[in-house]
């Protein structure tokens, strides 16, 4: 009976791993949920998710570069910023940092030897962080390989290379604090505002930035030009630029997922977001995010569009319809319907008609590639005109798809297209 | 010069209405496909430079990619992406393209057979006799092996990772191998091209270029399989 015992054991077992084997391996199962059952495991996987919200490598990482050391040179109105190393490593990263002094880091922006940070590192963002947030990203990034590559210094002009100034631009436009709930919401509203608010930190670009490299609250999400990049930021509150309440949630959330959508399509730094963050980003959350842009309140704070601003000389408009079908019909149709998502519709499209039309002269001169995503592995892309179209021609073709169809653009002028053309790549 | 080339455009348009064949060439990169979800239409990026099936345009720099070994594309593709190679439009267009959708585009254009366009050449006395002993011979006392021992008894490359040179312009060859000479341009190690360029005067370069593009392409343009021949130096792209 006590041999008897064991071995009755030992062969339920067998059976058992055989039935567990079997049943782990029928088709359509899931992967084993064995792995993140471990709290490091979980919180390091938590982590991993949470520095994609918050795009962290897009910055920290130098073309070519090893993810998160560093090197990046960021140009800014001010002078080049590069970006420090935040591999583990012990000398040259944050390998000897402490899970205060991150969470400190990211909701001051005070280092961890006390210098205050540029705002070109999202603090006034990242500071709505929670800390049970910080410490997972923190628990991640100590899990990465380690780098050794020292810091560059930064190379700002005087007065900017004077980190006091800081305190005077902390003073203005930085207010600290973590998110705070809003109880009239729903909880998917929430949690898309600390989303698109904190680690998303999207008010850098789509808030103007004045002289001071500041951003004003009260001007949150009304868009402005990126500095240095030339590419103009829609407001994401205004029904004439990228406001997007009259957007279907669907159409939103495929726009910052996949990177195309039935209403639009990203490029440029957008696309650089959507590729290195937006893609890997749950459904539930970019839902979430959806659903708290959609309710962002909408205002225009530019005055009206007097008709007398939308007249087009009759011979610009023959030239740019001329072009438009030699060149632009094929994908974007005769009615500028498109053919969304792989070519997106120019009539009613807010990013063609809004007040700037640097984004639409750009993509003209140069094209563009969307992001390759998980949701859209395979865009249909765009060739660049600038060595086809002079700058009448490039003028005359934007004009007419700004106001052709209905739509409610202005017209622009060669001299646009020729400062744009000569300050982008050739 | 911007003049002169608005001129032979403006006499193309008038020759159009009498040769189509002529009006065919002038169309080349003007976006068209036939279906949308095919590789035809999501390659529409690269034809106003490249030509509709990478054949090139009138355009003086951007070269001819049709034909060319798919690993080489995809190779460039990949250094344009990531900065090692630098143009900036070009840099700018694929920034954000996995490497799976590349390696297609790479197939893509791989596969293309179109004719080759002619091209003019500006040579001075002397130059092609150089040109053509470089390519065809080397020279043993510079340490310069012959283009064609690797790039192909035709010139039309070899699998997987060299490229063809017959149909580049003059200038993009004079242009791309200066580039290797002062090393902007670079390939895997051992970075063989960067050993040759480096032993080459501004004489041999301009000499190259200018009798590479007055050849002529063999009746099959494709490139010649890998490891048929011993090449004179390791080359890292061959891997």
């Amino acid at each position: 009976m006590r041999k008897f015992v064991p071995a009755a054991f030992a062969f339920a077992l067998v059976i058992g791993a055989i039935v567990a084997g079997w049943w782990a391996a029928r088709p359509g199962a899931l992967p084993s949920s064995a792995a993140p059952t471990n709290a490091t495991t979980q919180v390091i996987n938590k982590g991993e998710y949470l520095a994609r919200a918050g795009d962290c490598v897009a910055c920290h990482t130098a073309a070519g570069g090893v993810p998160f050391a560093g090197g990046r040179a960021m140009p800014t109105p001010f002078g080049n910023i590069y970006v420090p190393n935040i591999t583990p490593d012990e000398e040259t990263g944050i390998g000897r940092w402490n899970a205060d002094e991150f969470y400190r880091m990211m909701h001051t922006g005070i280092s961890r030897d006390g210098t205050l940070l540029y705002p070109a590192m999202p603090f006034a963002s990242y500071t709505k962080v929670t800390r049970e947030d910080s410490d997972a990203i923190f628990a991640y990034l100590q899990s990465v390989p380690p780098v050794r590559q020292q810091n560059r210094p930064h190379e700002l002009r005087f007065p900017f290379n004077n980190r006091e100034l800081l305190i005077g631009w902390r003073a203005l436009y930085f207010k600290q604090g973590e998110y705070v709930p809003d109880p009239k919401q729903s909880t998917q509203w929430n949690r898309g505002a600390y989303l698109v608010e904190g680690l998303g930190h999207c008010a850098m670009c789509h808030t103007a930035i004045n002289v001071l490299g500041g951003t004003s609250e009260s001007k949150a999400f009304e868009g402005g030009m990126i500095p240095n990049q030339n590419w103009y930021a829609p407001s994401l509150t205004s029904n004439r630029e990228g406001g997007l309440g009259d957007w279907s949630l669907k159409d939103i959330a495929d726009l910052l997922q996949a990177g195309v959508s039935n209403r639009g399509t990203v490029y440029g730094p957008m696309a650089e977001v959507v590729y290195n963050s937006l893609q890997y980003i749950s459904d539930e959350d970019i839902m979430a995010m959806a659903v708290y842009l959609k309710s962002l309140p909408q205002r225009d704070s530019g005055p009206p569009i007097q008709s007398s601003d939308r007249l087009v000389q009759p011979a610009t408009m023959e030239l740019g319809r001329k072009i438009y079908d030699a060149q632009c019909r094929v994908c974007h149709g005769a009615e500028g319907k498109g053919a969304p998502p792989m070519y997106p519709p120019l009539a009613g499209n807010q990013s063609i008609t809004m007040a700037s039309p640097v984004n639409s002269i750009r993509m003209v001169l140069n094209g563009g590639y969307p992001p390759g995503t998980r949701k859209n592995p395979r865009p249909h892309g765009m060739p660049p005109f600038t060595h086809v179209l002079n700058d009448d021609e490039v003028a005359a073709v934007v004009t007419y798809i700004r106001v052709a169809w209905g739509n409610t653009g202005t017209p622009v002028t060669p001299a646009q297209a020729n400062e744009l053309r000569r300050l982008l790549p050739e | 010069m911007r003049l002169i080339r608005r001129l032979i455009l403006k006499t193309c348009a008038a020759a159009c209405w009498a040769l189509p064949a002529l009006c065919a060439a002038q169309n080349e990169g003007i976006p068209a496909f036939k279906t949308v979800d095919s590789m035809e239409a999501r390659v529409q990026g690269c034809v106003t430079c490249h030509g509709q099936s990478g054949q090139g345009t009138r355009n003086d720099y951007f070269p001819r990619i049709a034909g060319k070994p798919a690993s080489y594309l995809y190779n460039q593709l990949v250094a344009f992406r990531d900065g090692t190679r630098r143009y900036p439009p070009m840099n700018y267009l694929v920034a954000y393209l996995p490497d799976a959708y590349l390696r297609e585009m790479a197939e893509y254009f791989a596969k293309q057979r179109p004719p080759f366009l002619q091209h003019e050449t500006a040579a001075e006395p002397g130059m092609l006799g150089r040109g053509q002993a470089i390519v065809t011979a080397g020279d043993q006392k510079a340490g310069i092996p012959a283009c064609i021992a690797c790039h192909g008894a035709g010139l039309t490359g070899m699998e997987p990772g060299i490229p063809g040179l017959v149909g580049l312009r003059q200038s993009y060859i004079a242009a791309q191998l200066t580039r290797w000479r002062v090393g902007e341009r670079r390939a895997a190690e051992p970075d063989c091209m960067k050993r040759i360029a480096s032993r080459l005067s501004d004489g041999d370069v301009a000499a190259i270029a200018a009798w590479l593009g007055q050849q002529r392409p063999p009746p099959d343009p494709s490139p010649e399989s890998s490891n048929l021949v011993r090449m004179p130096l390791a080359c890292g792209s061959q891997k």
